[in-house]
C-alpha cells in the first residue's frame, strides 16, 4: 500500500548574501519519515525558531521544492505537480491551517466567502444551496454553523473561533492530511484546548491525518502520536510521541523537554531560582 | 542604593501602588452614534513594595487597558471614568491623574516599562546606544561619561556584552533584544516596572532566562512588578500574587500557591485545569462559549454565560469583589468552586 506521505533524505538550501559574501544555508538537511494511508494520526514537529520546522511544512505542501531529496504524497512526487489540474486534486487531499488566524483572513471579507470558494472551487458545486450546505456539513464538524459565521467578518469572532473556521475550510474538500503550523500559539489559553481537542475529533472521526508543527512541548504531549524533534534543519529525535516527550535521550531534546515550565507553583518557581543560583555562580553577572 | 532605602521604616510598609475603583472607558461617537467600551470597570487593588503581581487574562480581556491606564499612557478614545490611581514614591504620594507635571518627571526614573515587541521599542536604523540616551540620559543627572561608565556596568549585571551598544537591534537575537528592553527599564533603578508579555515573543529556550533575570534584578533593586501575560505558567514561576481579570473586571487575587491550589473563581479553576502537562493523558476540557463583547458585557456576572455554576442571581446581580481566605473573590458561588 502506498504511504500516504514519504519524505526521503529531504534537504533544502537557502543562498544568503549578496554578490561577495554569498553562502548558504541549511534549513532542512536529509529529513525522512513516513505516514500510512491506512492509519490516521497526529504527527508533530517540534523545534525553537529556525529549527526548520516550517521550511519543512512548506515543502509538504508544495510551496517550496527542495534541494535534494522526495516528497511523495500518495505515491506522487509534490515536486514534479506541474499541471493545475494536478495541484488542484493535490491540493485537495493536502490542507494547510496557518498560525495567525487575524492573519489568514482579510479583515475586510466576511468569513463565508473562503468557505463558498473552497467548496466551489474543489467541490465543482455550482448552485448556491449546495455550496452552502457544503460549508455548513464542514462548520458542523467544528462544533459551528452556517447561522453563526454567514456575513460576520473576522474581527467579530475570537481567535478560537476564527481558528476553527479556518479548520472547517480546510476539511471542505476532504483532505487525508492537514498541515497545521503553530495553530494555536495566537489561540487565547482559555480556547487552546478546543483546537487541540478538535483534531483529535478529527483523527478519530474523520480518519484525516494532521501534522502538527509546535514548539509547546506539554500540547505536544498532550495529543500526539509520534513526534519528531528538530534542531538547525536535523532531526535530532523521533518516535513515539509518549517515550520521546517523555524521557528524551538527546541533549537538545532534554534542554526542550527541560525548558516547558510546570504549571505549579512549587516547581516552576524550582527551576527559576536553580537558574539564578547558576547564574551568580558564574561569575559577575551575578556579583 | 535606593531613595527608597534610606527613608523611615514606615513609609517602607506603605504599599507602593493603590487603584481605587478605577474605571477607564473607551468612549466612542461616530455620526452620532455612541459607543462605549468598558475596559476597566471598577478596579481596586493595591501592591507593596518589592512584590511581584501577576495580571491574568485572554486577549481583549481589558488587562493591557489596565496597565495603561495605571501608568498614566492613556490616550482618547480610552479615558478614565472614575476612580484614582496613586503610587508612593520615596515616602511621597503620586497621583497619575491629578498631577501630571510630577508624573512626567517621575516616569523611567521610578515607574518604567518592559514592553512586548522588542523591535518596536528599538529603532531598527539608529545603534542600541541612542535608545539608551533617548529614554535615561535625562532623568539620570550624570554627565556624558559617566552616563556611559553607568551603561557599561548595568548590561554587565544584566549579562549582556557592553559591545552591544554599538550595534543596531536587527545585529541581535530576540532574546539579546528582550534583555536590552529589561536593561533599559532598569537602567535608573526605578521603583516600579510595569511588564506586559515580556516572555510571549520569545523561544521556549530562552524564556526561563529572561525570567530568571526579571526575578534577579527586582530582587538587586527591591522593585515591585506588574507583570502581565496570559500564560498561566508563567505566573507560576514568577509572581508572588495573582490577579485575573475577565472582561474589564478583577474577578480573582491571592497568592501564587493559594490561587493554583484552591482558585476560587469558576473562570481561575477552569484555566488552571485546562493547562496541559507532560506525563498527563487526562482529557482537559475547552470552555464553551467566546469571550463577552466589552461594548455589549452580558448582565450581572459576566462570566455567567460560560460559567457551568452560574445561577439566576448570577445573571441579573454582579457579585461584589470580597476577602475569602488569603484572597479576594468576585463570585456568587465562591464556596463551591472545586479545583479540577
Amino acid at each position: 500500500m502506498t504511504p500516504l506521505l514519504e519524505l526521503n533524505g529531504v534537504n533544502k538550501d537557502y543562498s544568503i548574501g549578496g554578490f561577495l559574501d554569498r553562502s548558504t544555508l541549511h534549513a532542512v538537511k536529509d529529513v525522512s519519515f513516513k505516514l500510512e494511508s491506512d492509519k490516521p494520526e497526529i504527527f508533530t514537529i517540534v523545534g525553537e525558531s529556525g529549527s526548520g520546522k516550517t521550511t519543512t511544512a512548506r515543502m509538504i505542501l508544495g510551496n517550496e521544492t527542495p534541494t535534494s531529496g522526495t516528497l511523495r504524497f500518495m505515491g506522487q512526487d509534490i515536486a514534479a505537480i506541474r499541471s493545475r489540474a494536478d495541484r488542484l486534486k493535490f491540493m485537495a487531499r493536502a490542507q494547510p491551517i496557518f498560525q495567525n488566524p487575524f492573519e489568514a483572513f482579510n479583515p475586510l471579507t466576511t468569513l463565508d466567502y473562503y468557505l463558498f470558494s473552497t467548496a466551489r472551487r474543489f467541490l465543482g458545486l455550482k448552485s448556491r444551496a449546495e455550496v452552502e450546505a457544503a460549508a455548513d456539513r464542514s462548520l458542523q464538524h467544528v462544533g459551528l454553523s452556517l447561522t453563526e459565521v454567514r456575513g460576520r467578518y473576522s474581527h467579530e469572532l475570537s481567535g478560537g473561533q476564527l481558528q476553527r473556521i479556518a479548520v472547517a475550510r480546510a476539511l471542505i474538500p476532504g483532505p487525508k492530511l492537514i498541515v497545521a503550523d503553530e495553530p494555536v500559539s495566537m489561540v487565547d489559553a482559555s480556547l487552546r484546548m478546543s483546537i487541540v481537542n478538535l483534531f483529535r475529533d478529527l483523527r478519530d472521526n474523520l480518519g484525516v491525518s494532521i501534522i502538527y508543527i509546535t514548539h509547546d512541548l506539554s500540547t505536544a504531549f498532550y495529543i500526539s502520536d509520534r513526534v519528531i524533534i528538530m534542531y538547525r534543519g536535523e532531526v535530532v529525535e523521533s518516535g513515539d510521541a509518549k517515550t520521546v516527550l517523555g524521557s528524551p535521550t538527546h541533549a537538545y531534546s532534554r534542554a526542550l523537554r527541560n525548558a516547558v515550565l510546570p504549571p505549579d507553583p512549587i516547581a516552576a518557581r524550582a527551576i527559576i531560582e536553580a537558574k539564578l543560583a547558576d547564574a551568580n555562580l558564574a561569575g559577575p553577572a551575578g556579583a | 542604593m535606593l531613595d527608597a532605602l534610606a527613608t523611615p521604616s514606615e513609609t517602607r510598609t506603605r504599599p507602593i501602588l493603590e487603584v481605587k475603583g478605577l474605571k477607564a472607558y473607551y468612549q466612542m461617537n461616530y455620526f452620532g452614534v455612541q459607543r462605549e467600551v468598558r475596559a476597566v470597570d471598577d478596579v481596586t487593588m493595591t501592591i507593596s513594595r518589592g512584590e511581584i503581581y501577576g495580571i491574568a487574562g485572554e486577549s481583549s480581556s481589558g488587562k493591557s487597558s489596565l496597565i495603561k491606564t495605571i501608568a498614566g499612557a492613556i490616550r482618547p478614545p480610552l479615558r478614565v471614568v472614575e476612580g484614582s490611581v496613586k503610587f508612593d514614591f520615596g515616602g511621597k504620594t503620586l497621583d497619575v491623574y491629578a498631577d501630571p507635571a510630577r508624573m512626567k518627571a517621575a516616569r523611567w526614573q521610578h515607574l518604567s516599562y518592559i514592553m512586548q515587541g522588542s523591535m518596536n521599542v528599538l529603532n531598527p536604523v539608529r545603534k542600541v546606544k541612542h535608545a539608551f540616551h533617548d529614554f535615561a540620559y535625562k532623568h539620570m543627572s550624570l554627565g556624558e561619561g559617566d552616563f556611559r561608565q553607568r551603561l557599561v556596568s548595568h548590561l554587565e549585571r544584566i549579562g549582556l556584552d557592553p559591545r552591544v551598544l554599538e550595534s543596531y537591534p536587527h545585529q541581535l537575537s530576540g532574546g539579546m533584544r528582550q534583555r536590552l528592553t529589561i536593561a533599559l527599564a532598569t537602567v535608573c533603578e526605578p521603583e516600579f516596572i510595569i511588564a506586559d508579555e515580556p516572555t510571549t515573543a520569545l523561544d521556549v529556550l530562552v524564556q526561563q532566562d529572561v525570567l530568571a533575570l526579571i526575578k534577579d534584578v527586582q530582587r538587586r533593586m527591591g522593585s515591585s512588578i506588574i507583570f502581565v501575560t496570559h500564560d498561566m505558567t508563567v505566573h507560576a514561576a514568577i509572581a508572588d500574587r495573582i490577579g485575573i481579570v475577565y472582561a474589564g473586571r478583577l474577578v480573582e487575587e491571592g497568592p501564587t500557591l493559594d490561587v493554583f491550589q484552591q482558585p476560587q473563581h469558576p473562570y481561575t479553576a477552569h484555566l488552571i485545569a485546562s493547562l496541559p502537562r507532560i506525563g498527563d493523558l487526562r482529557k482537559r476540557k475547552a470552555l464553551p462559549g467566546k469571550p463577552p463583547n466589552l461594548s455589549e458585557p452580558p448582565s450581572g456576572c459576566r462570566f455567567h454565560p460560560r460559567c457551568p455554576l452560574a445561577i439566576d442571581i448570577c445573571k441579573t446581580e454582579n457579585p461584589p469583589l470580597e476577602t475569602r481566605g488569603t484572597g479576594r473573590v468576585a463570585c456568587w458561588r465562591a464556596g463551591e468552586v472545586e479545583a479540577a
